[in-house]
């Protein structure tokens, strides 16, 4: 156990270092505070409007946002020590991969963590101190929302090990790291549209609730809309409405996401010779 | 399977390694005893780094048995062993981001070793100063100094070098050579693997010399020139051709002696097995001024044996073409 936390501390360092944690932490606090108060400018105000319309909008960003940063932190992570001949050096050392894979996934995942707690949370406060809402109910929506982001930074971590591990050169991982992102971002609802729009909307929504949930990104909007409880679902979401999954077993199935691909890796890294 | 010999720290059994068709490594058979020194030479693809891989358990042989350390080095009970293990790697660039110290604090965690062990390592290799600063600053030399201060954390018990004296300058070059003869008196096994020949041959106790996956030589460099026949060198002066004696042509076969003259300082050369046959003769020549004799040197063998691996190679590919055929 000892190990994985040298490794961590290792990896956290690293990210500090190379000012990955402070850039995330500034674009989050960016984005949540421009999203409250421009977030309305659309429809003629300026200014805070109301707590779900930014909530809304900044889970679109966030879900478009955090898988890429968090395969960009994540995607070298050990194809790269493989080009650096770090990870050959590591290998004579007593430190068993499965250490390495948890050092490195606690290590970066408290980076992203932590950005979206520093980076969400300065958005939390000024909307509390600046709005006449509740404190309480405006720290407890922006709770869930930084517990749910930083799940959803965890999955693609666990991702972008995965893509890692599974290629020889970093500008490999990087371009597939890309097309997996396009692929749960857009792809994915887009394909599902498609489905919807060709049967005419005759599927079942027990169904598409289920594809939904191979969808890491729609999990995370699901969970959100659900703690806004607004009635604006939008998109592919909207098979959603009559059918609706708990919020315990939302969390649920993000964490499997996280639980999965890093299980694949550890596969996919045991059986990596040299 | 081997009998677990505590005393040997290596032994390898008929092992081979092989990629698909590509032999990279077949029928390697070594031992090496504590405080042995072993220089591995051998052109690039000769199997060498796959050799260490296999020492260290970072790969696992295709046939034969490995011991390292007395346990088989890709065992589950290997991880209490590799912290004796010392290596470092060729072409290998640390996080470029953290600082020296922070580099081999971290090593040294991860091998168990303490903050201090790794302070005393920095101050050893000549890198306290520079400690606090980012290794993307470091220079070719110190990078290579941050790497043998990793191999060395505490005190291993086998210690695996490829290309060790890469970059450095020559001060750093023979404090490192001063290092791994401390650690051989204290019973560390080293294996050397270099390209650079000059400097090494006074600090291996033998000379493994491989090519294409074979190993082509094995021994004491005595030993190795015995067996290759190369000729030793003798240049003497103050004696003129015409002044040689008669029975050193008389002793030694034609071939055995080559003369060539230079500023009147003959160079003669001559087969090991005569070699004090003809020097007791030259001395016996009243007008001899000086003499020197060079042994074949370490990079001689090296051609020889290497030249002699490739036409065994080219032989055998050869006749089987014409089986084929």
């Amino acid at each position: 156990m000892d190990k994985i936390w040298v490794v961590a501390l290792k990896e956290f360092k690293d990210g500090f270092r190379n000012r990955w944690m402070m850039a995330i932490t500034l674009m989050f606090a960016m984005c949540s505070l421009g999203l409250a108060y421009f977030g309305s400018a659309a429809s003629g105000i300026l200014g805070f409007s109301s707590l779900s319309s930014t909530m809304v909008s900044l889970s679109s960003l966030a879900v478009i946002l955090i898988p890429l940063i968090a395969l960009m932190i994540a995607y070298h992570a050990f194809v790269g020590e493989y080009e650096q001949g770090t990870m050959l050096l590591l290998q004579t050392y007593p430190l068993s991969k499965v250490q390495l894979i948890l050092g490195k996934f606690l290590g970066q995942g408290t980076i992203l963590a932590i950005s979206s707690l520093l980076g969400f949370g300065v958005a939390a406060c000024a909307i509390a101190y600046s709005s006449e809402l509740p404190v309480t109910e405006v720290l407890i929506a922006f709770s869930w929302f930084i517990l749910s982001a930083t799940l959803l930074g965890w999955v693609f971590i666990a991702i972008a090990y995965t893509i890692s591990l599974s290629v020889s050169e970093k500008s490999r991982a990087a371009g597939l790291a890309l097309v997996i992102w396009f692929f749960f971002v857009l792809v994915f609802d887009v394909s599902l549209l498609a489905l919807l729009i060709g049967t005419k909307g005759d599927v079942s929504s027990d169904l598409m609730t289920i594809l939904l949930m191979f969808n890491p990104t729609d999990v995370f909007r699901l969970i959100n809309y659900q703690i806004i409880q607004t009635g604006e679902l939008s998109g592919v979401l909207q098979v959603m409405q009559d059918s609706s999954i708990s919020l315990p077993s939302l969390f649920l199935v993000l964490i499997a996401w996280v639980i999965l691909p890093l299980g694949l890796s550890g596969l996919l890294f045991q059986r990596r010779e040299g | 399977m081997l009998a677990n010999n505590i005393e040997q720290v290596v032994q390898l059994s008929n092992v081979s390694k092989h990629y698909g068709t590509l032999k990279a490594l077949s029928g390697i058979s070594l031992s090496l005893m504590p405080g042995e020194v072993l220089g591995l030479f051998g052109h690039n693809g000769a199997g060498k780094s796959t050799l260490m891989k296999l020492i260290l358990g970072v790969i696992s042989p295709s046939s034969g048995d490995i011991l390292t350390l007395g346990h088989n080095p890709r065992s589950m009970g290997s991880h209490h062993y590799r912290q004796q293990f010392g290596y470092l790697p060729e072409n290998v660039s640390f996080y470029e981001h953290l600082t020296g110290r922070e580099v081999l604090v971290y090593f040294a965690k991860l091998k168990g070793h303490t903050t201090q062990e790794a302070e005393r390592l920095l101050d050893e290799v000549g890198l306290k100063d520079a400690a606090a600063r980012a290794v993307k600053t470091y220079s070719k030399g110190m990078r290579q100094r941050l790497g043998l201060a990793q191999a060395l954390l505490g005190n291993p018990k086998l210690l695996i070098l490829d290309e060790p004296t890469v970059g450095l300058d020559p001060v750093a070059t023979h404090d490192f050579y001063n290092t791994v003869d401390g650690l051989k008196s204290q019973g560390c096994a080293v294996i050397l693997c270099s390209h650079v020949l000059p400097g090494v041959e006074k600090h291996i106790d033998r000379a493994m010399i491989m090519g294409g996956g074979k190993l082509l030589a094995l021994g004491e460099l005595e030993g190795l020139r015995r067996e290759s026949q190369l000729p030793v060198e003798i240049k003497i002066h103050g004696i003129t051709v015409n002044d040689l004696p008669e029975s050193i042509l008389k002793l030694c076969c034609v071939e055995d002696i080559k003369i060539t003259q230079k500023n009147h300082e003959h160079t003669l050369w001559v087969n090991v097995d005569d070699k004090m046959t003809v020097l007791r003769a030259l001395t016996a020549q009243p007008s001899l001024r000086d003499i020197e004799i060079k042994e074949a040197s370490l990079q001689a063998l090296y051609s020889h044996y290497t030249q002699v691996g490739l036409r065994q190679i080219h032989g055998e590919s050869s006749i089987k073409e014409l089986n084929h055929g």
